[in-house]
């Protein structure tokens, strides 16, 4: 009887079921079931379109080079886009975040604003905000460089702003014990304490409008994707293999660079 | 930190105040009357009722055993933790009643050193001390020591040169040893002009030989300058080494108040019980 006493309990092999997990998980099954008839996702279709893969891959082979100068001037164009974009996107996605950061904004009502405003760049996609600036500006790579710094914004912005909301809050701390304002601790102690990740945050931000730049082009603003979508449409898919390789090349390179500039960083941290 | 204090009746305080004051023959750089603070809504109390006066040149440690509330006294002092009630005086000005502004300037002439230095580590060594000149120089001139006038420069190297530290001025400030560090900071506090400097367990983050420095530094600036110097500090030896007058903090009152070289074991023992 004692012995039976002291022999610890076996656990049941499988736990109790719950049911409110059990419902929400059968609800998700239902609702994934009802997506993919919705999404019109078909096995069928998809066989029956691997001839036409298979044609279209083999028109793009070999690239066409005859326009080889012109579409690389456009993927130069596309880049430089992307750059502006991005620069000018973090530049002003500092203050903004610093509005946005929980313990350096200077009024609770900045800090929502602020907020509400990264929210908004961030959440509505960057092909609807170059329609937006198709249709107020007008077609070309200008429309597609706002498009850039309003989704960098949207992008730095939020990160920025953890970036210094989770800084070591003790170079803030002296500087306030020094009689340091707001500004003060701002520039001499949140951003330099955050300046790293905040510089990785960046690389990551460039590399994404480098991406980005490319697909803008197919809805009028500017760059590469205008010659993508020509290709595409005149069923030139041999130069359309072509703008696909500068393409992948550049996003290589920038991604490579972006790499190398972080291993940098943080070996010299 | 614009939050308005309750204070004790008036006259409990005025009281308070003329206690506090009674030990110092003149006007005490530092005067604490009344101090209260408590978290969770006065759920947890951590001081009570704290009064001492400090006078002008007297070096002063705080100790007592952990959670008792020394470093927040410390802070309360300088409303980077706003105490509940009570009033805190320096140089006869009364800070816990200053708005932004005067508090800002009012902290200007106090130095803090914290355990963990709190240096800004991606600055150099010379931008770090130049910061203690923010509140004095208006603007950005001295966010770095690259924009800095050349007599606040020269001043920020004397401040180095004080602490040892001058042939480090154009290191980054996470390059530096814990001791070095510790001492950076102190000049930076040196740079304010200070005519106090309050150090929150200034040796704690450092090996024995670095936290010795540390309190040899504190104790030749005491000298030579004559400020006035209250640290916390875990380490008995060091209260009677290198303060004149030891407060203990006991269960969040003030249990000692005695002349350093009379802090003998018996006191001692029975603070600690």
């Amino acid at each position: 009887m004692a012995d039976a006493q002291l022999r610890p309990i076996l656990p049941q092999r499988m736990g109790r079921v719950e049911f409110l997990p059990a419902l929400m998980f059968t609800a998700f099954i239902a609702f994934f079931a009802w997506s993919l008839h919705q999404a019109e996702v078909d096995i069928g279709e998809l066989i029956a379109g691997i001839p036409n893969m298979a044609r279209i891959g083999a028109d793009m082979i070999p690239p066409a080079t005859d326009r080889a100068v012109p579409m690389m001037l456009s993927l130069l164009v596309t880049f430089q886009m992307a750059l502006v974009g991005t620069v000018v996107g973090i530049l002003l996605s500092v203050p903004l975040a610093v509005l946005a950061s929980s313990n350096h904004t200077p009024h609770p009502w900045l800090y929502t604003a602020s907020r509400g405003l990264i929210s908004l760049f961030r959440t509505v996609p960057d092909l609807a905000w170059a329609l937006f600036f198709v249709a107020s500006v007008g077609l070309g790579p200008f429309a597609g460089t706002l498009t850039i710094i309003v989704d960098t914004i949207g992008f730095c912005g939020r990160f920025f702003a953890e970036n210094m909301e989770e800084a070591d809050p003790g170079p803030a701390e002296a500087l306030t014990a020094i009689g340091g304002t707001k500004l003060d601790i701002v520039t001499c102690a949140a951003i330099p304490c955050a300046l790293p990740a905040m510089i990785n945050t960046s690389l990551f931000s460039l590399e994404k409008a480098v991406r980005a730049s490319v697909v803008l082009g197919l809805v009028g603003a500017g760059g590469i994707g205008v010659e993508l979508s020509v290709s595409m449409e005149m069923f030139r898919y041999d130069q359309a293999a072509t703008i696909v390789l500068m393409i992948f090349f550049l996003v290589m390179a920038v991604e490579r660079f972006s790499s190398l500039a972080r291993k940098r960083l943080f070996a010299r941290q | 930190m614009s939050v308005a204090l309750t204070m004790p009746k008036a006259s409990a305080q005025a009281t308070a105040i003329r206690e506090a004051q009674s030990v110092c023959a003149s006007q005490p750089s530092l005067l604490v009357a009344g101090l209260e603070k408590s978290y969770a809504g006065g759920a947890t109390p951590v001081f009570n009722d704290v009064s001492f006066a400090i006078s002008k040149g007297q070096s002063v440690a705080i100790i007592g055993a952990n959670g008792t509330g020394k470093s927040t006294l410390l802070r309360c002092c300088l409303r980077l933790i706003e105490p509940d009630k009570g009033c805190v005086h320096i140089d006869g000005a009364d800070l816990t009643a200053a708005c932004k502004t005067r508090l800002r300037r009012m902290r200007s002439g106090v130095g803090f050193i914290f355990q963990k230095h709190n240096l800004v580590p991606r600055l150099a060594v010379l931008s770090n001390v130049m910061h203690g000149a923010i509140a004095r120089r208006k603007g950005a001139r001295c966010w770095f020591h690259g924009l800095a006038p050349a007599a606040e420069r020269e001043y920020a190297m004397h401040c180095l040169e004080m602490v040892g530290l001058a042939d480090l001025a154009a290191r980054r400030a996470d390059q530096l040893s814990g001791g070095q560090s510790q001492r950076v900071a102190i000049a930076r506090s040196l740079m304010q002009k200070p005519s106090m400097i309050f150090a929150d367990e200034p040796a704690a983050s450092l090996d024995p030989h670095a936290g010795e420095e540390v309190m040899e530094t504190f104790r030749s600036l005491s000298e030579r300058t004559g400020m006035t110097l209250v640290f916390v500090s875990h380490q008995v030896a060091h209260a009677q080494r290198y303060a004149d007058r030891v407060l203990g903090l006991r269960q969040g009152r003030l249990a000692i108040d005695v002349e350093a070289k009379a802090l003998d074991t018996s006191i001692l023992g029975a603070f600690y019980g």
